[in-house]
């Protein structure tokens, strides 16, 4: 069972703002994500509004405020998958999952994730789907590809 | 700390602001020395009173030995400092700043609400911004139509924070602030969540500041239009205490005219079949409200007894202090009061069914539109009011109508929902429920008047207002009239921690000052307009013939003939509400 979010939060005895970046780090690294009611815990123990922790915690890229997919993409953006066009692989996901780059799709089956280099690059441009790895990825398999997964 | 000590010691500093040499105290940015020499920098995020966020940059000015041009809101006059204002080089910058807030600006001027009162507009204006230099990609969100009062527009934001920093520092509701980053940023709620769903109380405080068109009320002037134009509909009109001081200022009269005949005139000639004051509303509700207050004084009843005529202090109520409920008074506000007497007790008088009439509310708010949704607030199956329009609203109608307020003749509101009294006329300013229920309770427990009607300690812009005032040897009523959310917090606060101060009678306006300086009334917020707006509605107190509520004869005849007695059964029907808790303290 995972840690309460209080228990978490009893490791911060300061209570206040400065504590807030290393509480939502603790928060995601327990849970993998900041869930709606953990920020509304938390508003209440450092006694700083929702709407403020919502503003830091959208603004830095590290954090994830929605619960991560069954099964997680990893769309290479690297300068080898660039060059060989995966921007234009980029709204083609969007379009198909219908979520944006970062988010998860709201019957929670995949999260989009765009990634610096997959280290694959003979396979440019190249996804990676769990544990597989798609390469010389046209926008025309994407369909066929994501309904492997359920 | 740096500012509170810099606020203490204050000394002179020389200076010179183009070329010109000046004497002024340090404790100023070189914004407020610009202003007060009329030496003009424009501005586009920083507000009077609020702390400055230094977000926009537009008010950048050139500073002699400086490496770089500094914000002017944010930085304090030192000693020597050679400040130009207006260089070839300031103005570049300036050009650039707006050019980028136009290259990702949704350019639909024509089709906008702030179309010739924009800021942003006037800035491109000024700069002579005149082609597409740098072309940008526009954000695409939705709009946000959840609400019945507010409307936000993200693609018209410029992500100024004005919005977010009235809504943190005035109203301390914490409702929304600027989230993600870069191209994406949007202000918003906490996860996004819209403003239907958020703990915003629709005070409309945010939209009165915001420089363009991403903050407005929902604008229903096309539905009265329809209902007016409907021959079998009769439409019914009632204008808030406020509005006859504060609407004429659109039209070219000096701040505080009052301009109530004119105001009728407009009103019947766009079709209203019955113009009713307010006024007449705000009398009843003092009725009921005093005799509650002393009721629950001789009776030894929950006491403090808290004032519930502003909708946006219900709801922030609702969401955050919702344990404070029992100490609510149960009378509607004068909006619904009316309301539900002109569907019952006029509409009998006249002879018509009581659903073909469309009641308007004319008034200075926006949470009102949300009052008037309220589900509480119908009686026998019909809503009390049908559609609110704020002063904004009624403005832009008398001029599509094409009537020209100043040269119109004076008009009078329409018997009997027509008479009023000074005492409910100071409604519109904080403090005046308070001083009006004050003259009618010691009228109560007296039986006779007060010698001087005036209970100055509870006027003025201050946001708290304390007062005691005896209403016989034995009995003195604690009071307090707070304004602007912020203020009604420490006193929430204060009932929480068990009154210490031992209040009887709490009136609590959510917007600052009240009614005057309500969320529907013409944008800006100016403390000096404020003020004069006030006493000009304490002068009209002055020259009423009649300054007590219970002495208004359309009133007395009410209850003669229809009410019975005060807090009598069809009073509770048709005056009396309840309230209910919106969640938890979630801001
Ligand atoms: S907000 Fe101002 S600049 Fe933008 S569309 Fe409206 S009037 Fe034009
Ligand atoms: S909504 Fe208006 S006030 Fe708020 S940040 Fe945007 S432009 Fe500024
Ligand atoms: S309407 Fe009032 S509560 Fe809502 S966002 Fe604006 S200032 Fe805040
Ligand atoms: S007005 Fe000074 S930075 Fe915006």
């Amino acid at each position: 069972m995972p840690t309460k979010i209080s228990d978490i939060l009893s490791h911060f005895t300061q209570g206040n703002s400065s504590e807030l970046i290393p509480i939502l780090q603790a928060v995601q690294a327990e849970y993998g994500f900041i869930s709606e009611e953990s920020v509304y815990e938390i508003s209440e123990y450092l006694n700083i509004p929702s709407s403020k922790i919502y503003g830091v915690a959208t603004f830095y890229a590290q954090f994830r405020l929605q619960p991560p997919g069954r099964h997680v993409i990893n769309l290479c953006t690297g300068t080898a998958c660039h060059v060989k066009g995966s921007e234009k692989l980029i709204p083609v996901f969007e379009q198909e999952l219908k979520c944006k780059a970062g988010e998860t799709t709201k019957d929670g089956r995949f999260t989009l994730n765009l990634v610096a280099c997959l280290g694959a690059c003979a396979l440019s441009p190249v996804v990676n789907i769990d544990s597989d790895f798609y390469g010389n990825l046209t926008a025309g398999e994407i369909k066929k590809i994501l309904r492997k997964y359920k | 700390m740096a500012t509170s000590t810099k606020l203490l010691i204050s000394k002179p500093v020389n200076i010179w602001m183009n070329d010109e040499p000046m004497k002024v105290e340090d404790t100023q940015t070189i914004l407020q020395v610009a202003r007060n020499h009329g030496i003009h920098i424009p501005t586009l995020c920083y507000l009077d009173e609020i702390t400055p966020t230094g977000s926009c940059r537009i008010c950048v000015v050139e500073v002699e030995g400086f490496p770089r041009p500094v914000p002017s809101c944010s930085t304090f006059v030192k000693e020597g400092m050679k400040i130009h204002t207006n260089s070839p080089k300031i103005q570049a910058i300036r050009k650039v700043i707006v050019e980028l807030l136009v290259a990702n600006h949704e350019m639909d001027c024509l089709y906008c609400e702030r179309n010739g009162e924009c800021e942003l507009q006037d800035l491109a204006k000024i700069y002579n911004i005149r082609d597409h230099r740098f072309l940008g990609s526009k954000r695409q969100n939705p709009l946000d139509q959840t609400s019945m009062a507010l409307v936000r527009d993200p693609n018209k934001c410029i992500l100024c924070q004005r919005c977010v920093k009235v809504c943190d520092e005035v109203q301390s509701v914490h409702a929304i602030d600027v989230t993600k980053r870069g191209f994406e940023s949007i202000v918003t709620s906490a996860f996004g969540k819209t403003i239907h769903e958020s703990s915003c109380v629709l005070c409309g405080q945010c939209v009165r500041v915001c420089p363009t068109g991403a903050l407005k009320e929902r604008d229903v002037s096309t539905e009265v239009r329809e209902a007016i134009d409907d021959p079998n509909t009769i439409v019914t009109v009632q204008v808030a205490p406020s509005i006859s001081v504060t609407i004429g200022e659109e039209f070219g009269f000096p701040i505080g005219t009052d301009v109530s005949g004119k105001l009728v005139t407009a009103l019947k000639r766009m079709g209203f079949d019955a113009v009713f004051d307010t006024v007449f509303g705000a009398d009843l509700t003092i009725l009921e409200e005093a005799n509650e207050l002393i009721k629950r004084i001789t009776e030894n009843k929950t006491l403090p007894l808290i004032s519930t005529c502003s909708p946006g202090w219900i709801k922030f109520m609702e969401h955050e202090y919702a344990d404070l409920i029992p100490y609510m008074s149960t009378c509607k506000s004068p909006m619904s009061m009316q309301g539900a007497i002109i569907k019952s007790y006029w509409a009998k008088n006249q002879q018509i069914m009581p659903k073909r009439i469309f009641q308007v509310a004319i008034m200075p708010c926006m949470a009102k539109k949300f009052e008037a949704d309220r589900s509480e607030l119908v009686n026998d199956g019909l809503p009390n009011t049908d559609a609110v329009l704020t002063t904004r609203e009624l403005i832009r109608a008398i001029k599509k109508f094409g009537l020209d307020l100043k040269s119109l003749p004076d008009s009078k509101y329409d018997d009997p929902l027509g008479e009023s009294t000074g005492a409910g006329k100071i409604f519109g300013a904080s403090g005046g429920v308070m001083e009006a229920a004050l003259r009618t309770a010691y009228w109560l427990v007296n039986k006779k008047n007060l010698e001087h009607l005036e209970i100055t300690q509870v006027r003025g812009i201050e946001g708290i207002k304390r007062a005691k005032i005896q209403l016989t040897p034995e009995l003195t009523v604690n009071c307090v009239a707070a304004s602007g959310l912020k203020n009604a917090r420490i006193i929430c606060d204060e009932i929480r921690a068990g009154n210490p101060n031992n209040y009887h009678f709490i009136e609590i306006m959510a917007c600052p000052g009240g009614c005057i300086n309500g969320g529907g009334q013409p944008r800006g917020m100016d403390l000096e307009v404020i003020k004069q707006r006030a006493q000009a509605l304490y002068k009209l107190d002055e020259q009423y013939t009649i300054r007590l509520s219970h002495e208004n004869t359309a009133v007395q005849r009410l209850y003669a003939n229809f009410l019975k007695t005060l807090g009598s059964n069809e009073a509770h029907h048709l005056l009396h509400t309840h309230y209910y808790p919106r969640s938890e303290r979630r801001h």
